[in-house]
């Protein structure tokens, strides 16, 4: 008996790809916690320690701290490509992927894709949480869209750069620790928790140089005012900036 | 117009930096034959296997496999092989089921078609007990069981397996030397590296043998042994004192200087009837043998031959 074998376009691998991402998120606790998990216990956890001795309470920090703990999500969501690329690279599968009568670059392409569907679940878990914990935006729905948009483009722009250290690293342990360390340091040294003008010098220096400082006040101005601001054009540009500079670079060293 | 050959490797060279880690190899593939490409660690064997599955580019030198040229033709030369790599390369996260449905629609198979080739697929390699567990709790054979039901998702015309036996235990060894058998007798080509002799011996209708990126030796694994010669005799003679006159007559009437080791008398001969002829001298002269054996050379001794003193 023969096998029949349509011709299948890139699109469509494309999205095979990407479905066997998502079942790995979901089946593999430890991306799982990233994407869903870490939002919820973050927004709890500091929402109720920190609410009160930063902003008075609960309710008058959760505008604060709504758009810091969406993007510290994103950064730690978009992380996930590079480990996963490499563990892929690691067990051998990557290699039987390249091996399939497929375009070269739908497994990249699949991942990628699969990116901003997590993207999409961190964000989506991330307001849900702060709804849930009281947090009422004065905006229409519609700018809370906006606000979701920016974050995931954001976070796909940056799993370009993961993706990239993923296909470098030597190890995927290695490609962890960087992910976490990088999350850390890009969302506590910035003004995601706290007003910057409350730290000291040189840390107000290095917040101030922090790109997340910009996407997270980008969201709290969206959400203030009801309207696009300057800084949120800012955020757009670097953002298609690091597509533009990392993509060729990630397929690059993808081809190798 | 239908070619004789499934491989054919003109001239392949590798090199990274300046180390050339294949070194001007060529050679067929016949359809439907079992063909191992034996070598130590380290010979340059897993780096020829991804050149031929285009993981890797090739220094110099042509791949063609089924008309297709490797470099020119890749999607097309993809479509006519499975592979199978060294460290069984499932999807840990994701079950049996899972693994199998998702390379068939890579592989364009529909979504019904899919679904019954993987339940094929899953009964074929006794994996329907374990389809909805995660590989992660797989053990070995099973997961190389998994691996190769993957690989022959399309019933390709080649199946590449490197090394598919290492780190299997003897029983599950001999699982998959029978599964590679009943591929063959449904008409596929195998192509197979390994660093055993044995499994070289019993699967493969032709072995070449590697050794630092060279090929030195190509042929049937009988024309290889053939090449080495000799059959050995090894026996023990019941009684000790009879030793020293058993090694003179086995001397006079074969030829040959036996040799003794731990009263083990050992000796070359031409053919069985020869070594016959010697023990029926032994026989007349009521020398009883208590332990016996005839050998072929194995491939062992051809490998050991070809590559001595270069390691």
């Amino acid at each position: 008996m023969n096998i029949k074998r349509n011709h299948i376009s890139t699109i469509q691998n494309i999205f095979t790809m990407a479905y066997r991402n998502l079942l790995k998120t979901f089946h593999n606790p430890d991306h799982f916690m990233d994407v869903l998990i870490q939002p919820i216990m973050f927004m709890i956890l500091f929402g109720y320690l920190f609410g009160g001795a930063i902003a008075g309470g609960v309710q008058a920090y959760l505008p604060i701290i709504v758009p810091g703990i969406l993007i510290q999500t994103i950064l730690s969501a978009a992380s996930g490509s590079g480990t996963q690329i490499k563990e892929d690279m690691e067990t051998g599968v990557f290699d039987r992927f390249k091996s399939l009568p497929i375009a070269h670059i739908a497994p990249l392409a699949g991942q990628l894709l699969a990116d901003i569907l997590r993207l999409t679940i961190a964000t989506t878990a991330s307001l849900t949480t702060g709804y849930l914990m009281g947090w009422r935006p004065t905006v229409n729905f519609g700018w809370i869209i906006v606000v979701a948009l920016i974050s995931i483009f954001t976070g796909w722009a940056i799993s370009w750069i993961y993706a990239l250290i993923g296909l470098l690293a030597k190890r995927a342990t290695m490609v962890e620790s960087i992910s976490l360390m990088t999350m850390l340091l890009l969302s506590f040294l910035s003004n995601a928790f706290v007003p910057i003008n409350t730290l000291p010098k040189i840390l107000q220096i290095i917040a101030k140089l922090n790109p997340m400082t910009y996407v997270i006040d980008a969201i709290r101005q969206i959400l203030a005012t009801g309207s696009f601001p300057p800084v949120a054009w800012i955020v757009l540009l670097f953002g298609l900036g690091i597509v533009l500079i990392f993509a060729p670079l990630t397929v690059l060293a993808y081809n190798k | 117009m239908q070619k004789k050959f499934a491989i054919k490797v003109n001239h392949l060279s590798k090199t990274f930096g300046n180390q050339k880690v294949v070194d001007d190899i060529s050679f067929t593939v016949n359809k439907g034959e079992v063909f191992g490409l034996l070598g130590p660690n380290g010979a340059g064997k897993t780096t020829i296997l991804r050149i031929l599955t285009t993981l890797l580019k090739p220094t110099a030198g042509d791949v063609n496999i089924f008309g297709y040229d490797i470099k020119k033709e890749s999607k097309l030369a993809r479509s006519m092989f499975g592979v199978t790599n060294q460290y069984a390369a499932v999807d840990e996260d994701i079950s049996a089921r899972e693994n199998l449905m998702i390379f068939s629609r890579l592989n364009g198979l529909s979504k019904n078609a899919s679904k019954a080739r993987t339940n094929e697929l899953l009964k074929e390699f006794s994996l329907e007990n374990s389809a909805d567990k995660t590989a992660k709790n797989f053990s070995g054979g099973m997961r190389r069981r998994l691996d190769l039901a993957i690989s022959l998702i399309t019933r390709p015309k080649i199946i590449f397996l490197d090394e598919p036996t290492t780190g299997l235990d003897p029983r599950t060894r001999t699982q998959m030397w029978d599964t590679i058998r009943n591929l063959v007798k449904d008409g596929s080509t195998i192509f197979l590296t390994t660093q055993y002799l044995e499994e070289a011996d019993t699967l493969a209708n032709r072995v070449a043998i590697i050794d630092h990126g060279k090929l030195i030796k190509i042929g049937t694994p009988d024309e290889l042994k053939h090449n080495l010669g000799d059959l050995t005799l090894s026996l023990k003679v019941t009684n000790d004192n009879d030793i020293t006159r058993a090694i003179e007559i086995l001397q006079a009437s074969l030829n040959t200087e036996p040799k003794l080791t731990n009263n083990i008398i050992t000796t070359k001969c031409k053919s069985t009837e020869q070594a016959i002829e010697g023990l029926s001298h032994l026989k007349d002269t009521q020398i009883s043998i208590s332990d016996l054996s005839i050998q072929e050379p194995s491939l062992d001794d051809v490998f050991m031959n070809l590559t001595v003193g270069k390691n």
